[in-house]
């Protein structure tokens, strides 16, 4: 796109352009004047004593492909853009080549996607064709993140287990993926003393079905009727309408050792699920859903 | 004619005057024009000049040599939109100096990095890629995370940027110091990553 501040440009670069293109011919034809001496002779020039030259002209092979390229210049100029704003009869555009090829695309493999957008998640989950096209967009699209086995990594949820933490069904799956989440655990680490976090920790691991101290655990239970209720509920089952996890499975985002577990409530967590829907478009993130669906189903 | 020739090949000035006249063109007529376009002088809308943090982040990337593996440059094909997102526009770089397009990817392009990942990714990542992505072969950058930013000279940056263009208030450069109070390296260069590209809001 050729947007100049002034219509000088497109003079300086056209007359420019074309006048050296015309003397660059003009010259290969004065250049390429027969002269009356024969070829391999001598032009009577001579330097430094002994230093002569010779008439070798072009190969005519060579001539020719020179001026076959002026020509193909000339004619470039003519059809594509290249002198200043003026566009060439093609009207030819890096955008435009961009945009057709996208159009080509969308015609090409839009129809592969869109024949699955009305067909139920759950029916998608056992079609054999869906699934693979499922797992190409999971390589590409989740991988960085979930990893190529969609375990998970430490802070990004396993897809092949039962735990959900925003739900597991189709519709969830798929709002998910479109709305992406934004997981907000406030820290309590400058609320609570030492001792207080210890006995929360403690709580919680008793919660998980460890063997924990009953003494720490039960004012850990105090503290955590006072400030977790609210999102992990009274049973620590979690809740999934915020993301926040269930605390009485053994399954842990952030680690759950002792140590992780006191960090996740003294700073917090906030995991982050980036929406897809602008990027994929809803036909692909439909198929995506079902093939996360089928991970667990 | 035979006349000039000589002429020209016996005058060594002269000859050089011509040689450099001739060379020239092709430079005077595609890249000068070009610091006359709007398109490639002025910012795309929205876009802003990097904050104080996100501009130590781009001090770290450069200083680290993150260009030499990664670009910031999308072209336009269908490849590199459908991977990446909508393709690069000129005005996008205006107040980069110097831009960090790059010229090679052992990595992926990040120009449009900005909100892919969540902050906490980055954090992980860049301490140590395999910790998230096993079959990288990114270094890891641990120190980032202990490595305190050296407030000392943001002003002066700024203010050297401001005269090169670059839009600042004097209040933001006035603040900038305190911006980066108590600020890790790792917390800049998320910064910086989290902003690259965002400008443009059209995904694709």
């Amino acid at each position: 796109m050729a947007d100049f501040t002034s219509g000088f440009w497109t003079w300086f670069i056209s007359l420019t352009t074309i006048a050296s293109i015309i003397f660059l011919f003009v010259f290969l034809l004065i250049c390429s004047k027969k002269n009356d001496v024969d070829e391999n002779e001598t032009m009577g020039h001579v330097w430094d004593g002994n230093l002569e030259e010779l008439n070798t002209p072009l190969p005519r092979w060579w001539f020719y492909s020179f001026i076959f390229t002026i020509f193909w210049g000339a004619a470039y100029l003519v059809f594509y853009p290249g002198l200043g704003s003026y566009p060439g009869i093609l009207g030819w555009s890096q955008a435009g080549q961009l945009e057709k090829e996208m159009q080509v695309a969308n015609e090409t493999y839009g129809p592969l996607f869109e024949k699955f957008k009305n067909t139920d998640i759950v029916e998608l989950a056992k079609d054999d064709a869906a699934l693979k096209v499922g797992e190409r967009l999971y390589a590409s699209y989740c991988t960085t993140c979930h990893g190529s086995d969609a375990r998970g990594a430490r802070g990004y949820p396993n897809l092949r287990d039962d735990d959900w933490l925003y739900g597991g069904e189709p519709e969830n799956i798929k709002t998910t993926i479109m709305e992406g989440r934004k997981a907000a655990m406030p820290p309590w680490g400058e609320v609570l003393s030492d001792d207080d976090l210890f006995n929360v920790v403690s709580y919680v691991e008793k919660l998980s079905g460890r063997v924990v101290d009953d003494l720490h655990a039960s004012s850990g239970k105090e503290i955590y009727t006072k400030m977790c209720v609210v999102c992990h509920g009274a049973e620590g089952k979690g809740n999934q309408m915020m993301g926040a996890a269930n605390l009485t499975d053994d399954v842990w985002l952030y680690g759950g050792s002792q140590k992780k577990i006191k960090e996740s409530i003294a700073l917090g967590r906030n995991g982050n699920m980036p929406p897809h829907k602008e990027f994929l478009g809803e036909a692909k993130v439909h198929i995506l859903s079902a093939y996360i669906y089928s991970l667990s189903n | 004619m035979a006349l000039q020739h000589t002429h020209i090949e016996k005058n060594i000035g002269l000859m050089m005057i011509l040689i450099v006249l001739m060379i020239s063109i092709g430079g005077l007529v595609q890249i000068i024009p070009l610091f006359f376009m709007h398109s490639t002088t002025e910012p795309v809308e929205g876009l802003k000049p990097y904050s104080a943090l996100q501009l130590s982040g781009r001090d770290i990337y450069v200083s680290e040599g993150c260009y030499l593996c990664h670009s910031q440059m999308i072209r336009p094909f269908r490849a590199e939109v459908e991977r990446y997102g909508h393709y690069s526009l000129a005005g996008e770089f205006v107040y980069d100096r110097p831009f960090q397009w790059g010229s090679k990817r052992t990595g992926p392009d990040l120009h449009r990095v900005g909100g892919r990942y969540s902050d906490e990714w980055h954090r992980v990542h860049l301490i140590n890629p395999r910790d998230v992505v096993p079959e990288s072969i990114m270094p890891g950058y641990p120190w980032f995370e202990t490595t305190m930013l050296d407030a000392s000279s943001i002003k002066k940056k700024m203010e050297v940027l401001r005269t090169l263009g670059a839009p600042y208030t004097d209040d933001e450069i006035e603040k900038a110091p305190a911006a980066l109070e108590g600020k890790t390296q790792m917390d800049a260069v998320i910064a910086y990553l989290q902003v690259l590209g965002t400008s443009v809001k059209t995904r694709r």
